[in-house]
């Protein structure tokens, strides 16, 4: 163990890129909001405002996937992702950082007095409707105030409780009664943020956030496909930052091995990503209900076809055809393309979910989506290499780290 | 249906079997198989086992029944007996899905079993000859084949050697027969034709 690097220490070419994302990223923002953000136009406000709430949503579920990962592998009483575990739990420090935005974000939405992005906002227009009325309870401003903040509130402290457990791992050896110990109380606080994840990203929050949109038509498949969405993105999101760190010189005891079962971990939840999206058509095509097949109006047949069928071809066709063979989740080339790829899909995915309502009749997709995109991967970037380098890399007396070490699959 | 001449190692302890499994091949004798209690990770590289070609055999099984499956339903439903259902089009591929789906599960998943059982020479009234009865229960049995040159006394001595708790000579049927076992001999009895 003495010759471990256990210190990240930080790149400076990474802390350039990083700077210079962000840096475009902030470039385009000010431009977006200054053609847009500005406009007398309300549709073009509300196409601005949707592309900022479509990534920082994006990236919010995918780091607290991150820590999802963590506490269903620490329920499953898993030993084999201890050899890499501070790398989901520094993506999941960015939970607090990007679900600060995005409250920031939403309650701009909900408190400005528009509708264009959520029309039951509008309360003289719910009174004349019966089905929003209906839908009342649930969609309301208070409702929505207080759900999404205690959401956001609750993922990031139910994070920091579990990444405050993991540190114990450095400060020393543990007998069997105190490891047996630090072994239940991983699985209480894990199963406490699992409870929460499933009330929220589970079930409420994407039909909250996103399923709103479009506040007439509703799918009982819409969050679990949300999830999955980001669950996939988060997998390769911890694949990426993996391979990142391996190629310069850390995670010493990760190996292919570890790389192989991220693998399986995309390649599986891509198709289960598929099967989802398949359920959710399926039905309302054959159903042909017209409140059900409006929400794939627009996208089947309308301006979104062809980024539609695109996204199931980069995040089904190509993880399924790539990543199926046992090498391809070994080469630490392919895994970093398809991760990368993965994510992109996934992004456009919820570009997608989200213009797809906000602009029905022309795609959006354009400078401004990049540019608020390279925002993100610049903040992403910075701030989990800074909580990489914060903390040891190796929860080193972790009672479970030895069945890491002799992983095989 | 030939029999041959076996030398038979048994070993407790999966520590001291992977090294003697290394000695064994460096040394060139010819390794027939190990029978394990158990599937024992790892093995299957030391041994120097060929990667085996299962999945692919899988990967063509599910395939056959995609096209299987698209092929004949879109014949039936847009060739051979159109129907207006729900008036959806003839050609209704979403409708399609859990079909093909579905077979192409089924033909991988019976395909493989076959195959799976083809490879390991399992099938009904297949038989094939025990080493030891205790490979099933708690032993690591090496087994190794001797050729016209093998000085069996010096391969016994250097399996004990290599932590072998217990070793001998076996003629035996290298390959599968059809028939019972108490036809044919009693596998528990030890009855073995020793070298002369």
């Amino acid at each position: 163990m003495a010759s471990l690097k256990e210190q990240f220490e930080i790149p400076s070419k990474l802390k350039t890129w990083a700077y210079a994302l962000i840096g475009i990223g902030v470039l385009a923002f000010l431009a977006g909001f200054f053609k847009s953000g500005l406009s007398k136009d309300e549709h073009e406000q509300a196409i601005f405002i949707g592309t900022i709430m479509y990534n920082t949503i994006f990236w919010t579920l995918v780091c607290n996937a991150a820590m999802f990962f963590i506490c269903v592998t620490t329920l499953a009483m898993g030993g084999w992702q201890q050899s890499f575990r501070r790398i989901p739990e520094a993506i999941s420090r960015m939970v607090p950082i990007f679900g600060s935005i995005t409250l920031v974000v939403l309650l701009y939405v909900a408190f400005s007095g528009k509708h264009e992005i959520y029309h039951w906002l509008d309360t003289e227009a719910v009174d004349k409707d019966p089905i929003l009325k209906g839908k009342a309870g649930f969609l309301n401003l208070k409702f929505f105030v207080f759900w999404t903040t205690l959401a956001i509130g609750l993922w990031s402290f139910l994070g920091y409780r579990m990444r405050a457990l993991s540190s114990e791992a450095d400060n020393g050896a543990f007998d069997n009664v105190s490891g047996a110990k630090f072994i239940f109380q991983n699985t209480v606080r894990a199963s406490m943020f699992i409870a929460w994840f499933g009330l929220t990203v589970g079930s409420t929050i994407p039909w909250l956030w996103m399923m709103s949109i479009t506040p007439h038509w509703y799918s009982t498949m819409y969050s679990w496909y949300t999830f999955m969405s980001s669950f996939v993105s988060g997998m390769s999101l911890i694949a990426l930052w993996v391979i990142y760190m391996k190629n310069k010189g850390y995670l010493e005891y990760t190996n292919q091995e570890h790389l192989h079962d991220i693998g399986k971990f995309m390649f599986a939840f891509s198709i289960f990503w598929t099967y989802l999206w398949f359920s959710q058509y399926m039905l309302i095509w054959y159903a042909n209900i017209p409140e059900e097949t409006v929400y794939f109006k627009s996208r089947v047949q309308g301006a979104y076809k062809g980024i539609f069928f695109f996204n199931l071809i980069i995040n089904f066709l190509c993880p399924l055809l790539i990543l199926m063979k046992k090498d391809a989740k070994r080469s630490y080339t392919l895994v970093t393309f398809m991760a990368v790829l993965i994510l992109f899909g996934h992004w456009i995915d919820f570009y997608q979910m989200v213009m797809g309502s906000i602009s029905k009749d022309y795609v959006t997709l354009g400078w401004l989506d990049f540019g608020i995109l390279s925002l993100f991967v610049g903040l992403m970037i910075l701030f989990v290499a800074k909580a990489l380098a914060s903390k040891s890399l190796i929860p080193k007396y972790h009672p479970f780290l030895k069945e890491s070490i002799i992983h095989h699959t | 249906m030939a029999k041959k001449k076996f030398v038979v190692g048994c070993f407790d302890d999966e520590a001291v079997l992977f090294p003697a499994v290394k000695k064994v091949r460096t040394a060139g004798y010819k390794l027939h198989d190990i029978y394990t209690p158990f599937a024992v990770h790892g093995l299957d590289h030391a041994m120097g086992l060929r990667e085996t070609s299962l999945h692919t055999a899988g990967f063509i099984y599910g395939i056959t029944g995609t096209t299987t499956a698209i092929s004949c339903i879109s014949w039936i439903f847009t060739k051979d007996w159109p129907l207006n259902i729900g008036g959806k089009p003839h050609f209704a591929l979403p409708a399609w899905i859990p079909i093909c789906f579905e077979l192409t599960v089924l033909f991988a998943a019976v395909g493989m079993v076959l195959t799976f059982c083809y490879l390991c020479q399992l099938a009904p009234f297949v038989k094939k000859h025990h080493f030891h009865a205790r490979a099933t229960d708690d032993l690591f049995v090496m087994v190794i084949e001797c050729t016209d040159k093998t000085n069996t006394d010096d391969l016994k001595a250097f399996l004990s050697n290599s932590g072998a708790i217990e070793t001998d000579l076996q003629f035996a049927e290298a390959d599968w027969w059809v028939g019972r076992y108490d036809n044919d001999e009693i596998p528990f009895e030890n009855k073995q034709e020793l070298a002369a």
